[in-house]
């Protein structure tokens, strides 16, 4: 029992952020699951985050009220981006909600009411550990199960071809749409949960180099499969403390190895680490499948 | 009449690919789409699916006007297709891609799901029984696990086909379902047709195999150049001196 | 009215920077669809060579600024053999593309932080002389002429030599139809292999010119052009050459008046995104861009 709490002393916010980070990761997963490259994820958790935080701290709203608030404004705003941006393709869609984060940043880092550039500071501490997990679960079966319900099959058959998918009856603006506003619901709800961790939170924290990890974290891991995000995030989260524990000095060689990572990955696991667990369950009809001879 | 197309022209740039098309499809017929190569043919088919807008033109779909609907609401109202180039979703097995091709017939709602509910169990052996039907149907039954990309060009064919079919369509529009596919894969293509049409179902077929569509379809439409040629049966559109000639100057030999 | 005219000279001044990062940027994008976010990276490696070359090894800066160039070329073969060529094959290799462009950027990055320190750098004082000319309120350095001519003079050499020479129209001929061009007998690996040649030299080109206008490198200085750099090319149309060279001046003049206007330098980013932002939705071509790129 003392090694317990002891061990919680020490790695306890550790977790924290590994439960945060999955969840980001989990709500950019929604919309890489229907084919949207999307790099406004951190934005909408800014979104939630600082809305939340707001809510509790200057206006005293109760606790899960104000997270509710910040997920459905996060939503909100993710309608309004979302319908003219889903239009584009590919990296001019990551470009374009792109710099819709960075206007967000901007607009943060400039009005009074979110506190500038030293942030939003004095907001309660009142996320705790079995709540980021609880909602973790929660929205990771959640995820789990969308998969093969209508939506999910919508959303794999528009990433794989998205003229099939619309010639199949499916609406794909409508499901594309689904897809970037229920991802940044999940993104603002986690913002909201990692505003009230630390009393703190600035502008920095929701930007281009976050968005950017949080596709590293979907990569990593894998866009196949829910657990994917989730283990990728877990991994790279703990990473630097794996490092520190294994000898490895801060700075340029923890560094690289984030980045040899993902990049073996992507050479050579195209659908991330999850892709080693799917194997054992399809290695059989995948090794079969090879040995079809050509018919023409 | 469960299909009209008055008048319909598309055009790309300068390329009038269809130029004042007119056709007309009978309930529960097999009927034909031939011509050269560059002729309209896909052209038509994509207007008809609502994948291209067309230039001008009408296209009734049992009885009302429908050229301005998206390929979406097409297919909600009973239209499926095949491509030409063959559009599967690769990274699915062959289940799966006819699972995703049950779209309009099987609502898979959410919260059952969430909730672990019987009936969402019940319902989904209920669909995957059909999905598996519609693979043995096209003589993939035993596929069914292996992923789409992994086919051979024959079986991508007749399992694009199965998708199709998955939506339980009134009008299904094939883009040369044979091309490129032994002998025997065709022979299994024209009874599937066959029996297609013994239930009922209204098809638009483009080939260039003309044995083929001569012995599937009682009408047969000839475009050339984007307009229609000549429409009849088979035997007198094979006499006709205008196709004749626009096979031969097109040097074709398919035939 | 002097200063206005003061700050539109800077404008140009620093939009020519941005115009040289660009061209290099857009060209890797015109010929092979991929967005490649390891510019920023050999930028900023590009910078601190030379400064280096200066510094330590003693050279002048007319010899440091090729021996640096060409450095930052070979990065750029190095770019395309480990991150780019390995993917060529895949379905999806525009995505995967730019997932391994991140990880050599990562990678590059903590290489600038492991040889050249964390610290802010500059030129040694008397790396070059500088005259002031004043005329009124304004006044011109003959560095800042001496980096526009620079700048001016690659960019020029760069549209002649693509108009021009016989590997310049091959390159032009893979960036329309690279099966075409393998058809009409151009060794196309050859071609994009000296392709990222050209952009990474050009990229390090403007991390030294940058460098020596601001008077301060550091690693992590490829952050901010890297976004600009984002926008520059999609205002100007991607894979546009002129595109980029007109574009990175108009971004300069915006940056500069924005913050004349404003009167603060808070808003300048948050004009150019917004802009940015409203040419994607309205005209995802650009300027004087090509039309398929909505589809790209
Ligand atoms: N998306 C497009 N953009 C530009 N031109 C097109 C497009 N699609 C078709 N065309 C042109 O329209 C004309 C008709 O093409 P279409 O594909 O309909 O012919 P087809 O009858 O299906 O020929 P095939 O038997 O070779 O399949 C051709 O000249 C073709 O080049
Ligand atoms: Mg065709």
């Amino acid at each position: 029992m003392e090694a317990l709490s002891q061990f919680f002393a020490v790695y306890g916010s550790l977790f924290n952020f590994i439960g945060i980070n999955a969840l980001l990761a989990l709500s950019l997963y929604l919309t890489l699951a229907a084919g949207q490259l999307s790099l406004g994820s951190a934005a909408f958790a800014g979104i939630g985050g600082y809305t939340a935080g707001i809510l509790t701290m200057k206006l005293m709203v109760p606790f899960p009220l104000a997270v509710a608030a910040g997920s459905v404004l996060a939503g909100a705003v993710g309608l309004v981006i979302g319908l003219p941006v889903l239009r584009l393709r590919g990296v001019f869609l990551a470009i374009a909600t792109l710099s819709f984060g960075e206007v967000v940043r901007i607009v943060v880092l400039n009005l009074d009411i979110t506190g500038g550039a030293q942030g939003l500071v004095g907001i309660p501490a009142i996320t705790t550990t079995s709540g980021i997990y609880l909602s973790l679960a929660v929205a990771a079966y959640a995820i789990a199960r969308l998969r093969y319900s209508r939506i999910g099959w919508c959303f794999e058959s528009i990433r794989e071809d998205e003229t099939a998918a619309a010639a199949l009856g499916i609406n794909t603006t409508y499901y594309k749409t689904l897809s970037f506003v229920l991802g940044a619901v999940l993104a603002g709800f986690a913002g909201a949960l990692y505003a009230h961790l630390n009393y703190i939170i600035t502008p920095r924290e929701f930007g281009f180099s976050v968005a950017v990890d949080l596709l590293i974290y979907n990569i990593v891991g894998g866009i196949r499969v829910w657990y994917g995000p989730v283990l990728g995030a877990a991994l790279l989260t703990a990473l630097p403390e794996i490092l520190r524990g294994t000898g490895v000095a801060a700075g340029p060689v923890r560094m690289a190895i984030n980045g040899l990572i993902l990049l073996l990955v992507i050479l050579f696991l195209p659908n991330g680490l999850a892709s080693i667990f799917m194997r054992i369950g399809k290695g059989r009809a995948k090794a079969a499948a090879h040995a079809i001879p050509e018919e023409v | 009449m469960l299909l009209q197309v008055n008048d319909v022209t598309r055009t790309f740039g300068g390329v009038k690919a269809l130029d004042g098309v007119c056709l007309s499809i009978a309930k529960g017929e097999v009927h034909g789409l031939i011509g050269p190569n560059g002729a309209g043919k896909t052209t038509l088919i994509n207007v008809l699916s609502g994948v291209m807008p067309a230039t001008s033109g009408e296209v009734v779909l049992d009885g009302s006007p429908v050229q301005t609907l998206p390929a979406y609401k097409l297919a909600a109202r009973g239209l499926a297709r095949t491509f030409q180039n063959i559009r599967l979703f690769p990274a699915m097995t062959c289940l799966e891609n006819v699972i995703a091709g049950q779209y309009l017939v099987a609502p898979r709602p959410f919260f059952p799901r969430f909730f672990c509910l019987p009936m969402a169990w019940r319902q989904e052996k209920e669909h995957r029984s059909q999905a598996m039907d519609c693979l043995a149907r096209v003589g993939l039954a035993s596929r069914a696990d292996f992923p789409a990309g992994a086919l051979s060009y024959g079986e991508r064919r007749r399992l694009e086909i199965a998708r199709a079919l998955a939506s339980r369509p009134r009008l299904l529009l094939l883009d040369e379902p044979v091309a490129g596919m032994r002998q025997k894969g065709v022979q299994q293509v024209g009874g599937l047709i066959r029996s297609l049409a013994a239930e009922g179902m209204t098809i638009l077929l483009i080939e260039h195999n003309m044995s083929f569509v001569m012995e599937l379809c009682a009408t047969i439409t000839v475009l050339n150049f984007g307009r229609t040629l000549t429409t009849g049966n088979p035997d007198a559109v094979s006499r006709h001196p205008e196709v004749i000639e626009a096979y031969l100057g097109a040097s074709e030999d398919h035939a | 009215m002097d200063l206005l005219a003061q700050q539109l000279i800077n404008g140009l001044f620093i939009g020519s920077v941005y115009g040289l990062f660009a061209v290099g940027y857009t060209l890797v994008f015109g010929v092979l669809d991929i967005l490649n976010l390891a510019h920023a990276a050999v930028f900023t490696l590009g910078g601190l060579l030379a400064v280096w070359l200066v510094e330590a090894a003693g050279l002048s800066l007319w010899l440091a600024f090729p021996v640096s160039v060409f450095c930052c070329g070979l990065l750029g073969l190095l770019l395309d053999r480990v991150a780019f060529a390995p993917l060529r094959q895949r379905a999806d290799s525009n995505f995967s593309g730019l997932i391994s462009s991140i990880a050599m950027a990562i990678i590059f990055e903590s290489a600038a932080l492991g040889l050249f320190g964390a610290r802010t750098v500059r030129f040694p004082a008397h790396t070059i002389s500088v005259h002031i000319w004043r005329w009124g309120g304004i006044s011109i350095t003959s560095l800042q002429v001496e980096i526009v001519a620079v700048a001016i003079l690659l960019m020029v050499a760069l549209t002649q030599f693509l108009n021009r020479a016989r590997v310049g129209k091959a390159i032009r001929a893979v960036a329309e139809n690279d099966r075409t061009a393998r058809l009409l007998g151009i060794h196309v690996d050859g071609i994009i292999a000296f392709t990222f040649f050209i952009s990474s030299a050009l990229g390090g080109a403007a991390g030294i010119l940058f460098g020596l206008y601001f008077d301060s490198l550091s690693p992590d200085m490829g952050r901010s052009i890297e976004l600009k750099g984002l926008a520059v090319i999609i205002l100007g149309g991607m894979g546009s050459i002129p595109g980029a060279i007109l574009g990175g001046l108009a971004f300069g003049l915006s940056e500069v008046l924005t913050v004349a206007l404003t009167g603060t330098s808070n808003l300048r980013d948050a004009v150019a995104f917004t802009v940015l932002f409203t040419v994607l939705i309205l005209r995802p071509a650009g300027l004087l861009g090509r039309k398929k790129m909505r589809e790209a």
